[in-house]
């Protein structure tokens, strides 16, 4: 392994400590966001989805208060609000809609409080920054093996609930009518989704971590027709996306000497190309589908 | 669950919702194999005892026998969101174990049986479209093939002829029938339009007034028993080989509903 550390500068780049914990954690984060990510699409939750996001914000912001792993912060606060969300029981979309507007609001107004006593109090400068939009080669390696903890049971959930989900997201009558427990799923996929989010969060920060949810779920079903390829294409993206832009951002050392860009700026960027690409494909198949039969209307 | 041969039996089934009383009284039975409709004016509560039944809402009076097993239904209102990437044969499986918890690895099996299903219900053509692009006729084709393919005993269609036009009704109606005795399955479809059906039903449950009527169909869509359920004086008038149900009484809330849909118009074989 170490041999690779001789390839030029981008020898550097696999040898680097704060780059390999970025692309462990980055690539567990884009791989559950992506799973999880293309199921809340689905289920039209992209709004709770980004609510529960930016709400664990609150919660990496009281880890530097509290001194605990930031990643059980932004956890706690996402699964306390996820909780809330599923339990009260709301089933109208318009009223979950405001429940999740409600929610969102508390948690961000939480998070500038927390924020302000992190500067204040604990003299930690750069915790707006790194809560909100993330410092991916500032990850302490600490952090690899929770990581891969949570992200293994946040796909573990997903693979439990993958078929009955499905089902449910079709029509719930059709769910329940064939027995399938759609509360109880409901349940886990929330509990799926606060840990995804704050994977998410813990990597390109809490307001970003809706690009890495939604974004390859978003341009995976733009093309595929079946689930399955639905899914392998949004863990592509949402890999590539991430590992490309961590890359990106290394080379950016480079190009701006003693600067390099932020790591989250070049995956969201990445994630909006592949979006635009998929809509363009999306765009040619109809196109070409809907001229042909249409040009025979016109002999009479 | 008794020992005779139901795939259904209702027991003086009361059902409210929020306040109000929808079902009073209703029993019926259906044997199995049989294929009846279930009629009744907008409203009389077809959608609310097909949800009974399938255990959607609770009874507050009355007892429902059930046969052990999956039960296939086809809901009234769905709409199938284009953007899901569900071709049709891929709902189709779905219907075979969808309701079970972990994945599963294709098998050569359940493809040969969602590939029957897929001839059977003539959906062959559409098979790798996205469901939620299909046509309302296309659709019901294929959530008919969902709730078929586990070969239920029961099937409840709730008002599967809405929304098709009278050439895809007829052949919708042929279809029902004919999957009704491949897969020896009970059928209780709802409608509020009988006239295709009545060359094909084995029997009618006639909902009004929160009560039932059953039986075959010349037996219950009578001057005499319809005037009772209704609780006022209609008359089934025969025109032209059809039956026409007419109110013609003291007005009350289901008059109104009968005059304002005079639906039916059944033609008596
Ligand atoms: N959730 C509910 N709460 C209160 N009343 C309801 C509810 N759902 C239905 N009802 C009432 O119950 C009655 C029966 O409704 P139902 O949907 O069962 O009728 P239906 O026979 O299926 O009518 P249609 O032919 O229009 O489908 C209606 O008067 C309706 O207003
Ligand atoms: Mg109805």
């Amino acid at each position: 392994m170490d041999s690779i550390c001789t390839w030029g500068h981008m020898g550097g780049f696999w040898c680097n400590q704060p780059v390999r914990v970025a692309l462990a954690v980055g690539g567990g984060a884009a791989l559950v966001c992506a799973v999880v990510g293309l199921s809340t699409v689905m289920r039209r939750q992209a709004f709770a989805g980004h609510a529960l996001a930016d709400v664990s914000g609150a919660g990496g912001s009281a880890s530097y208060l509290l001194g605990i792993n930031p990643l059980f912060g932004f956890l706690g606060m996402a699964a306390a609000a996820a909780g809330v969300m599923e339990w009260a029981q709301v089933r109208e979309a318009r009223e979950r809609d405001l429940l999740t507007g409600v929610v969102l609001g508390a948690g961000l107004g939480l998070a500038a409080l927390l924020l302000y006593l992190d500067m204040t109090v604990r003299n930690v400068s750069g915790a707006a920054i790194t809560v909100l939009f993330g410092s991916m080669f500032t990850i302490p390696p600490s952090i690899v093996p929770v990581a891969l903890i949570v992200a293994a049971a946040a796909l573990g959930a997903s693979a439990l609930i993958f078929r009955p989900l499905l089902v449910s997201t079709l029509s719930i009558d059709l769910a329940r009518a064939q027995g399938a427990r759609v509360r109880t799923i409901a349940r886990i996929h929330a509990m799926a989704l606060a840990l995804a989010v704050s994977l998410a969060a813990m990597t390109v920060g809490a307001i970003l971590s809706t690009a890495l949810l939604i974004g390859p779920a978003a341009a995976a079903l733009q093309v595929a027709r079946r689930p399955a390829s639905a899914l392998a294409l949004a863990v592509l993206i949402g890999l590539a996306a991430t590992w490309g832009g961590i890359a990106l951002a290394y080379q950016s050392y480079y190009w701006t000497p003693g600067r390099g860009w932020p790591v989250s700026f070049f995956i969201v960027m990445l994630i909006v190309c592949a979006y635009l690409l998929a809509s363009a494909v999306a765009r040619r198949r109809s196109g070409s589908s809907a001229t042909a039969p249409l040009s025979g209307c016109q002999e009479h | 669950m008794n020992a005779g041969e139901a795939a259904v039996a209702l027991d003086r089934v009361a059902v409210t919702l929020g306040e109000r009383p929808v079902l009073r009284e209703v029993s019926f039975r259906l044997e199995a194999e049989q294929f009846c409709a279930l009629i009744g004016t907008n409203g009389s509560g077809k959608t609310t005892l097909l949800r009974a039944i399938l255990g959607f809402i609770p009874v507050q009076a009355g007892r429902i026998d059930l046969p052990a097993g999956a039960i296939g239904y086809v809901p009234q209102k769905i709409t199938l969101d284009p953007g899901l990437p569900l071709r049709a044969r891929d709902v189709i499986a779905l219907g075979l174990d969808g309701a079970r918890f972990g994945t599963r690895l294709p098998s050569k099996a359940r493809a040969v049986r969602v590939q029957e299903m897929l001839r059977a219900v003539g959906a062959e053509e559409f098979a790798e479209q996205r469901v939620g692009t299909l046509s309302g006729g296309q659709q019901q084709r294929v959530l008919l093939a969902h709730a078929l393919v586990r070969r239920p005993k029961l099937l409840l269609l709730d008002e599967p002829l809405a929304n098709l036009d009278v050439g895809s009704t007829a052949e919708i109606v042929a279809l029902l029938r004919r999957l009704s005795h491949e897969f020896g399955a009970a059928v209780l479809l709802s409608a509020h339009d009988m006239n295709p059906l009545l060359p094909v039903v084995d029997r009618i449950v006639y909902l009004a007034n929160g009560c039932a009527v059953s039986g075959k169909a010349d037996e219950v869509v009578r001057t005499e028993v319809l005037s009772r359920l209704y609780g006022y004086h209609v008359d089934v008038l025969r025109v032209h080989g059809r039956v026409v149900v007419i109110a013609a009484g003291a007005r009350t809330e289901s008059r109104d509903a009968l005059e304002r849909d005079p639906v039916h118009t059944i033609t008596v074989p």
